[in-house]
């Protein structure tokens, strides 16, 4: 940015518009300098590297370089689209998808609300303070902390079995539990943390709308349905928007933690795909189109939803 | 807004039943002990005696002996030390250089008409729409030799746009007056930015702070994407290979952790992966909720 800015400093005497030019650039020299480093970033590692999609229309061979391979229009497509595996995958992730829209959303929504009826200030703060540190655990650690507690020779087995050489089933390698575990994992790593937006959304509530409700004979659950829910509704909307965004992720750090043991038939997502395919495999192409076509139906997904909201009268996530 | 807020029960909210407040105490109970447990389980373990974990199976829920030789052990043959090392330094660097440049970037943008702010504040935005893919990012650290380099681990994800709009979000809330103040003594931008801005910024610089530095020390999949691996695993890169692929820590090669129960072994590592985390916690908690919302309601 700041070349250009001095490239139209250059003609600076011509034009009066170009001179206005100059006199910001000179005034915003020390602001534009310590944008240096963040807009080379960006440059370089986001837009520069967009340009490394080409190779979806190439037969992209490492060795050759991205300039020298053949172009091949459409035929990775055409590959991607022919291999069962991959449909399987994106199967998967619909079915993720869906799973953590409706059974975990909610879940952070139900615990802000009961973490605001507590009315004892200590407990409030206590339990607060608790459900926010798994949210900075990493994947790796928690998927071992939950192998240890429900894997085979963990905790709860051996108080289900009195003995560690039985198995009742083993909930990390049965590949009908990998979405339920994938389930529960999130919902005991992130739950916790996401009450934090909520909780500051109820806060937020007038409490005259409660003693008003209160004093029409409305009880807990009136409150909630008529007062609550309404009155954060543009925050769940915002959360929800941005959830749906980020929903073809499916979480692929978590994944990668426990894709070979619960085998790759009932665990691979797109982004393992990408990864297995590409960096695993060398199918760079291949790989380079599925997450370029991940990529672009999760923004019209984030451009529906927000139209969707609008449309419903909410604010969403821009204008 | 602040959690601390409101401990007197409201007038219109009548008393709560008995039985409403015992089952309230109980969920409370069973918050704390889903969290607390599995913690517990592996400090527990980490610190047992051989005997006891190995007839558990590999787990111990209250320690009969306090038993440190596991920590002791698992940093024989330098695979630990050495991949130890490395997250600290990459959370070091990476946190220092993503901190600053991420500081710079925000004030740059929250400052009103500088020069070509509006397009590139949209086009770092773009980016949270439609981020540069797996492979596209690859192919970058490749093309620019910094594959297999430490620098792979931290430069490629040196800025987060959600950091950055939030960081920009809280300066944008600093009094407008101040900076009138600060120009009109002859303070330039940088001048400000040190001797203004930052020190009214220590909550947000410390939970973006945070941020960066937990995305760095739980970091894996760097170091499996842009190196090959050995000198530049990471501690979490190790860790995985235990942990997940449950494999007996003896059998990685470059490990020695002869003479003590592998599951000791691992719960050790586990723990000293989350230690730093935990100690961190406690001193930035109060910051969270203020710098969460400043970028909820400015974004």
């Amino acid at each position: 940015m700041a070349a250009t800015a001095a490239a139209a400093a250059t003609s600076s005497a011509a034009k009066p518009r170009d001179r206005t030019r100059w006199a910001r650039f000179r005034r915003d020299k020390v602001l534009l300098l310590m944008m240096l480093p963040g807009v080379l970033y960006f440059g370089v590692f986001q837009y520069a590297a967009q340009l490394g999609n080409i190779i979806a229309f190439k037969d992209y061979v490492p060795f050759v370089g991205i300039k020298d391979s053949a172009w091949v229009g459409f035929q990775q497509f055409s590959t991607l689209f022919a291999d069962p595996d991959f449909w399987h995958a994106v199967r998967n992730t619909f079915e993720l998808a869906l799973i953590q829209l409706v059974f975990f959303f909610p879940v952070p929504l139900a615990l802000a609300m009961f973490l605001f009826s507590l009315s004892r200030n200590w407990v409030r703060k206590l339990v607060v303070s608790f459900v926010y540190l798994p949210h900075f655990i990493s994947w790796v650690v928690v998927v071992g902390l939950f192998v240890q507690v429900l894997g085979p020779s963990g905790m709860v087995n051996s108080f289900l079995t009195h003995d560690s050489h039985h198995v009742v089933v083993n909930v990390f390698r049965d590949p009908s539990w990998f979405k339920p575990m994938m389930l529960i994992e999130l919902i005991w790593k992130d739950c916790g943390w996401g009450t934090i937006i909520f909780l500051a959304a109820l806060y937020q509530v007038d409490d005259s709308l409660y003693e008003a409700a209160s004093l029409d004979g409305a009880g807990w659950a009136r409150r909630t349905w008529h007062v609550t829910l309404p009155s954060i509704r543009p925050v769940i909307v915002l959360l929800l928007i941005l959830r749906v965004g980020d929903i073809l992720s499916v979480g692929f750090d978590q994944v990668m933690q426990q894709r070979d043991t619960f085998t790759p038939a009932a665990a691979e997502v797109i982004d393992t795909y990408v990864y297995n395919h590409g960096v695993g495999s060398g199918q760079f192409s291949v790989a380079a189109v599925a997450g370029l076509l991940k990529g672009l139906v999760a923004m019209v997904l984030v451009i529906g939803a927000n139209k969707v909201a609008h449309k419903l009268g909410e604010q969403g996530v821009y204008q | 807004m602040s959690v601390e807020s409101s401990n007197l029960r409201p007038a219109w909210m009548g008393r709560p039943r008995p039985a409403v407040s015992a089952l309230k105490a109980a969920t409370v109970v069973v918050i704390l002990a889903l969290i607390a447990v599995p913690f517990w389980l592996v400090f527990a373990t980490s610190v047992s005696s051989d005997a006891k974990v190995n007839a558990n199976g590999g787990w111990s829920l209250w320690p009969d002996e306090l038993d440190f030789s596991a920590y002791t052990n698992v940093f024989k043959g330098g695979t630990i030390g050495h991949a130890l090392w490395v997250s600290v330094l990459v959370t070091v660097l990476g946190t220092a250089l993503s901190l600053a440049s991420t500081t710079f970037l925000a004030y740059a943008l929250s400052r009103p008409n500088v020069l070509a702010g509006k397009p590139i504040l949209l086009a770092v935005l773009f980016t949270f729409l439609f981020p540069a893919g797996m492979i596209p990012s690859f192919l970058v650290v490749t093309d620019l030799h910094l594959f297999d380099h430490l620098a792979a681990l931290f430069v490629p994800v040196m800025i987060n746009v959600f950091n950055l709009v939030i960081m920009r979000g809280f300066f944008q809330g600093i009094p407008e007056e101040l900076y009138e103040a600060a120009r009109l003594d002859g303070a330039g931008d940088l001048r400000t930015l040190f001797r203004i801005v930052l020190p009214l910024s220590k909550a947000i610089i410390a939970v973006v702070g945070l941020y960066y530095a937990v995305g760095y020390w739980n970091d894996y999949f760097r170091a499996m994407l842009y190196t090959n691996g050995g000198s530049l695993n990471p501690l979490s890169t190790v860790l995985r290979g235990f942990v997940i692929a449950g494999n007996n820590p003896n059998a990685e090669a470059g490990v020695d952790i002869t003479g003590i129960a592998p599951m000791k072994a691992i719960s050790a590592l586990v723990v000293i992966a989350i230690v730093p985390i935990a100690a961190a916690f406690p001193f930035l908690q109060r910051y969270f909720t203020k710098g969460v919302m400043t970028g909820a309601v400015k974004s």
